[in-house]
């Protein structure tokens, strides 16, 4: 059993945890129904879509309101510091929640000091805290795009609106990025570099990189990046290590994008519909030694 | 216009905010920080919103830094509007500069504009919004969700419901935007 923890873009959505279903095109948590435009739902809805074509259960959900104020991230941080000591998640991952570092670090504490250590891997605003506690080494993935991994390179960013320098992330500096962020202690143990090209790197450099098929509007579409993290926190839900994870996400999602023929208009939920064949595709071409 | 608000409006933001005499304003939130901004440019006074220096970050951090020369009428101002800052204080360095730069990829029938971390993208013949991606914090979403399928000129400006640093780099690519659009 693994968890997504993130929120929902809307002011009066309670703080909800449970299993997140799908249905109708839509996420279904405790009998309320959520769009899966973006965000979190669109992370859960792809990773429920998995989940339903491998036949597991769908994941737990720790979802609440929050629109920039930071009320329902508190709600969560602080319903997480509570209860995560007692969980036994086999993976947990954390996704579009305030930045804070204080209660970052609560929540850490309280893994920290669980029963089980799940797997945890941090993308979005969750991973921007992480980095700046200081305690990022303390993950087993984060899930960067490329300006997000310069602002892990830099020690002095405090979020990726400040990254000096790089900012326009020419991709062929990722390996050196990738070297400034551990060199930092900036970086998780794995790194999944979302853009172009995908890179599954670790300190010890790039472990692999995934590049076909390439489907350029995909930059432009909001949710991308969420449907890889949604794919990876199900395969490390499911025991695979967080590397061999981040490299079927990576090439799951590129196989669903290139199937949706998206142009940059079109909207995320109509890549999401295509994973169960993407997935299809790629155990297909694995059983064949093609991947 | 009366003759300070003139002089306030015509000096330089580079020169009124460099050199040693330069103060912040630090706020509870970032929702304050662009309230505030918004309240002190449309008065005049030469402000410019930066990062804070390492002692008072917390992680989601803008500040902004005026002319110390100013401070009494800025604050006086900002009260005027029940804002309060939490901090006032003067700086020497430390402040990290904001993104000043865009990337812009153009894909035919559509224009994608990125600032930072942020990216809109429009579709030319309509000018219709069709996506907008990137960042963090959790008002990506909600600004995506109240900006996606609207006209540029129907669209709330995003520093006018964002509340976080990636809400402000959106409200960047957004001006950007439309200044190329308008073209």
């Amino acid at each position: 059993m693994f968890a997504v923890v993130g929120t929902v873009p809307e002011a009066d959505f309670p703080l909800l945890c449970g299993p997140a279903a799908l249905s109708g095109g839509k996420l279904l948590l405790e009998n309320r129904l959520v769009a899966i435009n973006r965000g979190t739902p669109a992370l859960l809805a792809s990773a429920g879509k998995a989940c339903e074509f491998l036949g597991s259960p769908y994941p737990t959900a720790y979802l609440a309101g929050d629109t920039g104020r930071g009320e329902g991230s508190r709600k969560i941080y602080a319903r997480l510091e509570k209860n995560l000591g007692k969980s036994r998640y086999t993976s947990i991952t954390f996704h579009y929640l305030q930045p804070d570092v204080d209660w970052h670090n609560r929540v850490l504490f309280a893994l920290d000091n669980a029963v089980h250590r799940p797997v945890l891997i941090a993308d979005a605003g969750f991973m921007y805290a992480a980095k700046m506690s200081g305690q990022a080494e303390s993950y087993d993935l984060f899930t960067p795009d490329i300006g997000e991994l310069a602002f892990l390179a830099d020690p002095a960013a405090p979020h990726p609106f400040y990254t000096r320098g790089f900012i326009f992330h020419e991709p062929e500096r990722a390996q050196e990025l990738i070297e400034a962020a551990y060199a930092h202690h900036n970086a998780a143990k794995y790194l999944l570099v979302k853009g172009r090209k995908d890179i599954v790197a670790s300190k010890s450099g790039i472990l692999a990189a995934i590049e076909e098929p390439v489907v350029d509007s995909l930059e432009a579409i909001g949710g991308t990046g969420d449907i890889i993290t949604g794919l990876a926190a199900v395969f490390t839900g499911h025991g695979k290590d967080p590397a061999e994870a981040s490299r079927q996400a990576a090439a799951i999602s590129r196989i669903a994008g290139e199937l949706a023929a998206p142009d940059p208009g079109t909207q995320v939920g109509e890549i999401i519909e295509q994973i169960p064949a993407a997935l299809s595709r790629f155990f297909a071409r694995q059983d064949a030694g093609h991947t | 216009m009366g003759l300070l608000a003139f002089i306030r409006k015509n000096r330089p933001a580079a020169a009124a905010c460099g050199g040693k005499h330069r103060g912040i304003l630090v706020f509870e939130n970032t929702s304050e920080v662009i309230r505030s901004e918004t309240l002190l440019k449309a008065a005049g006074f030469a402000v410019r919103v930066m990062g804070p220096p390492p002692e008072i970050r917390t992680g989601c951090d803008l500040v902004i830094e005026f002319p110390l020369v100013s401070e009494l009428e800025i604050t006086r101002t900002l009260e005027s509007e029940a804002i309060f800052p939490l901090q006032v204080a003067a700086v020497s360095d430390g402040l990290l500069e904001p993104v000043s730069i865009f990337f812009t990829k153009d894909y035919g029938s559509y224009l994608m504009v990125q600032a930072a971390n942020m990216k809109i993208t429009v579709e030319k013949k309509s000018l219709r919004v069709v996506n907008i991606s990137g960042g963090g914090c959790p008002d990506v979403p909600y600004l995506a969700a109240q900006m996606v399928g609207l006209c540029l000129d129907q669209t709330p400006q995003p520093r006018s419901i964002g509340h976080t640093l990636c809400g402000y780099a959106l409200q960047l690519a957004w001006e950007e935007v439309k200044r190329q659009c308008s073209r």
